[in-house]
C-alpha cells in the first residue's frame, strides 16, 4: 500500500494540443499532495495521466514516464485497467451509479470485476469502506437505497469509499470539493487527512486554503501565455510555497495578485 | 457619461400618459363558451338562409365567425395586445382539435363495426369455409401469423440493432466507419416498407424458387424495417448515458465491455426497450411488404418456414374485399381485425410505457 510516484519528462497532448509540457516530479507516500493553479493550466489533464484515465478521450495521449515505485506505467506490456485497480479516481462532481444501491455502489469496483466474495465478506467489506470514507454512520440504515438519494456531499464521500474499497495504491482526486458546501467540504478535508495514513493522495484543488489546509506538498502549474501548454513551475513543501515561494509567479497567484 | 446627456432631451419629452396602466378591462374565463355558441349560431342561420344547411358546414363556417368574433370583441374590451394572444390561442387550441379529429372518427368507426364480432369464436375459428353457410368464422390464424411473423423479426432485429447501436457509441464514436453506418441506418429508415417487402420476395425466390412465400420471408421484410428504428432509438439513449459514469466505472479498474454490460446498458435499459417496443408497434402493422412475401391463407400455417401465412392487416385488407356468399361476415371479420390490431398496439405503448417507469433509475428519498 501506498506507493511513491515519480514522474518524468511528461508531455500530454489532446491530439495535436499539447496540454502539459515537460513535467518533473516525485508524489511522496503516506503524505497529500496538492495541485494548485489558475483553470486550464493542466493540472487535471497531468492528474488524469496518472492512472491512464487521460487517454480515454479521443485522440489523447502522453509522451514520457510515470513510474510508480519504478514501474513505468506507460512501458510496454502495461494493462491500463490493472493500472487502475491500484490507482483509484474521485472526480470534480459526484457519480455515484443511478441504477446501484449504496452498498452496490460501494462494492461496484469488486463486483463489476467478477470477484466472488460470500456476502458476509461483502457486507464486511462495504462497513470497512463506507467507515473509511466518514459515511457509516449517516447511512447504516439505508444500504439498499438508491445512491443518488443522498446529498452531494455524502454522494462525494460515497464515491471516495466507491474509490477505496478496491484498495488502491494511491488515491486521486480532481477537485472533489468544488461542488460542495462548506460542511461537506469540511467533512472530506477531515477524510483525506486520514487517508494519508493508508495512501498517497494526490488532489487538484482551485481553493488555495485548503490546499495549505490538507497538504504536506504543493505543486504550482501555470501557463506561460495563453495557447501555450500548462507547465509545473514550482514544487515543494506547502510551507514553503505558501509562505516563501522561489518564484515570482508562484508568489503572485498565492497572493491572489492575478489568475 | 455622455450617452446620458444625450438621452436626456428626449426623455422629457416624453409624456408620462405613455405609460400603460396594469389594470385594464378583461373578458371572464368563460367567455369562449359564448363566442363558440354565437359563432355556430350566426353560421348555421346564414346556411339554413341559402338554404344549404348542413352540421358539419356550420362547424367549420361557426369555427371561422368564433376566431373573428373573439378578436374584435377582445380588442375593443381589452385591447390589441390582449386580442392578438386570444386568436393565437383559439387557432392553436382549433387546429389542436382539428388535428384530432381523423383519429377520433376512426377511432369510433373502427370500434362500432369491430365491436360485433369481437367474440370468442374471432380468437378461435379460421376462415376456412367462406362457401359453406352455417360454419364459424374467425381470425385466429392471422392472430397467429402475425404473432409469430412479429416474434421472429424481433428476435432477429433486437441483437443487431442493439449490437450496432452499442458500436456506434462505445467504440466506432467518430471514426469514418461509424458515420458510413450512421448515414446507411438513416437511409434505411427512410425506405419504403413495400421495397423491404420485395427485397425480402426476391431474395427468397433466388434461393428457394420464385414465388416462394412463408412466414419467415415475412420476418425478414419486417426485419430490415425495424432493424434501424432500434439503432437510432437505442443510440440516442446511449448517448444519454452520462461519460461520468464510463469514467467512474474505467477508474476502478473495470474493463469497457463490463462498463457497458454493467454500468451504461442498465442506465438506460428504460429507453432502449421502450425504443424496442415502439419499433414492434411501428411493423406489427405493416400490410404491403407482407401481403408480397408472407401472402395470405385461409386456414392456420403455424410453421414459419413453408407456406403462406395471413397476418392481421393482410387478412383485413382481403377480408374486405372478398366477394361470394359470406362477403358480409368476411366484412365484419376485417373490420374485428382492425380493432384487434390497434388494441395490440396500444397495449404495445402501455407495456412499453410500463417497463420505462419500473427500469428508470429512481431518484431515491
Amino acid at each position: 500500500m501506498a506507493k511513491r510516484i515519480e514522474i518524468k519528462d511528461l508531455d500530454i497532448f489532446y491530439g495535436k494540443f499539447q496540454a502539459v509540457k515537460g513535467v518533473d516530479m516525485t508524489i511522496e507516500p503516506r503524505a497529500v499532495t496538492a495541485f494548485i493553479g489558475s483553470s486550464g493550466c493542466g493540472k487535471s489533464t497531468v492528474l488524469r495521466s496518472l492512472n491512464r484515465m487521460h487517454e480515454v478521450i479521443d485522440g489523447a495521449y502522453v509522451d514520457g514516464e510515470v513510474l510508480l515505485d519504478g514501474t513505468n506505467l506507460y512501458g510496454p506490456n502495461v494493462d491500463p485497467v490493472r493500472v487502475r485497480r491500484q490507482i483509484g479516481m474521485v472526480f470534480q462532481r459526484p457519480n455515484p451509479f443511478p441504477t446501484m444501491s449504496i452498498k452496490e455502489n460501494v462494492l461496484a469496483g469488486v463486483r463489476l470485476n467478477n470477484a466472488r466474495m460470500s456476502g458476509s465478506e461483502m457486507d464486511e467489506l462495504a462497513e470497512k469502506s463506507l467507515r473509511g470514507a466518514n459515511l457509516w454512520e449517516e447511512v447504516k440504515d439505508r444500504l439498499d437505497r438508491p445512491g443518488s438519494g443522498l446529498s452531494g456531499g455524502q454522494q462525494q464521500r460515497l464515491c471516495i469509499a466507491r474509490a477505496i474499497a478496491i484498495s488502491p495504491d494511491v488515491i486521486l482526486m480532481d477537485e472533489p470539493c468544488s461542488a460542495l458546501d462548506p460542511i461537506s467540504t469540511l467533512a472530506i478535508e477531515d477524510l483525506i487527512k486520514d487517508l494519508k495514513e493508508d495512501y498517497t493522495v494526490v488532489i487538484v484543488t482551485h481553493n488555495m486554503q485548503q490546499a495549505a489546509r490538507v497538504s504536506d506538498s504543493t505543486a504550482f502549474f501555470n501557463l506561460k501565455a495563453q495557447g501555450q501548454p500548462g507547465e509545473l513551475i514550482e514544487y515543494g513543501s506547502t510551507e514553503k510555497i505558501f509562505h516563501n515561494p522561489d518564484q515570482k509567479a508562484t508568489e503572485d497567484y498565492i497572493t491572489g495578485r492575478f489568475g | 457619461m455622455s450617452k446620458t446627456v444625450t438621452t436626456e432631451p428626449k426623455r422629457a419629452d416624453q409624456k408620462p400618459a405613455m405609460k400603460e396602466p396594469i389594470t385594464g378591462h378583461q373578458l371572464p374565463k368563460w367567455s369562449w363558451v359564448l363566442f363558440l355558441a354565437i359563432g355556430i349560431g350566426i353560421a348555421a342561420g346564414l346556411l339554413t338562409l341559402m338554404e344549404t344547411f348542413s352540421f358539419a358546414g356550420s362547424i367549420a363556417l361557426g369555427v371561422l365567425v368564433f376566431l373573428l368574433l373573439g378578436f374584435i370583441v377582445s380588442a375593443a374590451v381589452e385591447g390589441f395586445r390582449p386580442a392578438k394572444d386570444r386568436l393565437a390561442r383559439y387557432v392553436v387550441t382549433s387546429f389542436f382539435l382539428l388535428a384530432l379529429l381523423p383519429l377520433g372518427s376512426l377511432l369510433y368507426e373502427v370500434v362500432t363495426r369491430g365491436a360485433a364480432r369481437f367474440d370468442w369464436t374471432f380468437f378461435t375459428e379460421t376462415q376456412g369455409n367462406t362457401h359453406l353457410m352455417g360454419v364459424e368464422l374467425g381470425a385466429m390464424h392471422a392472430i397467429v401469423g402475425t404473432l409469430m411473423i412479429t416474434a421472429l423479426a424481433f428476435i432477429i432485429s433486437v441483437p443487431i440493432g442493439l449490437f450496432t447501436a452499442i458500436y456506434l457509441v462505445e467504440y466506432g464514436a467518430s471514426t469514418k466507419l461509424a458515420s458510413g453506418i450512421r448515414f446507411l441506418v438513416d437511409v434505411m429508415t427512410g425506405i419504403p416498407s413495400i421495397v423491404a417487402g420485395l427485397f425480402a420476395y426476391s431474395l427468397f425466390s433466388l434461393i428457394l424458387g420464385p414465388g416462394t412465400r412463408s412466414g419467415f420471408a415475412g420476418a425478414i421484410a419486417l426485419t430490415v424495417l425495424m432493424i434501424p428504428t432500434v439503432v437510432r432509438s437505442t443510440e440516442e439513449m446511449l448517448k444519454l448515458v452520462p461519460n461520468e459514469l464510463r469514467e467512474a466505472s474505467y477508474a476502478l479498474g473495470v474493463p469497457k465491455y463490463r462498463t457497458i454490460l454493467k454500468v451504461v446498458l442498465p442506465t438506460s435499459l428504460a429507453g432502449i426497450v421502450t425504443g424496442v417496443i415502439l419499433a414492434i408497434a411501428r411493423i406489427i402493422g405493416e400490410t404491403a411488404p407482407l401481403l408480397v412475401t408472407a401472402g395470405y391463407f385461409q386456414l392456420l400455417n403455424a410453421n414459419p418456414f413453408s407456406g403462406p401465412t395471413s397476418t392481421l392487416p393482410v387478412m383485413v385488407y382481403q377480408s374486405l374485399r372478398t366477394h361470394g356468399p359470406r362477403a358480409e361476415e368476411m366484412q365484419m371479420l376485417g373490420w374485428t381485425g382492425a380493432l384487434t390490431l390497434i388494441l395490440l398496439v396500444m397495449g404495445l405503448n402501455l407495456i412499453g410505457r410500463l417497463i420505462a417507469w419500473k427500469f428508470a433509475p429512481k431518484p431515491g428519498r
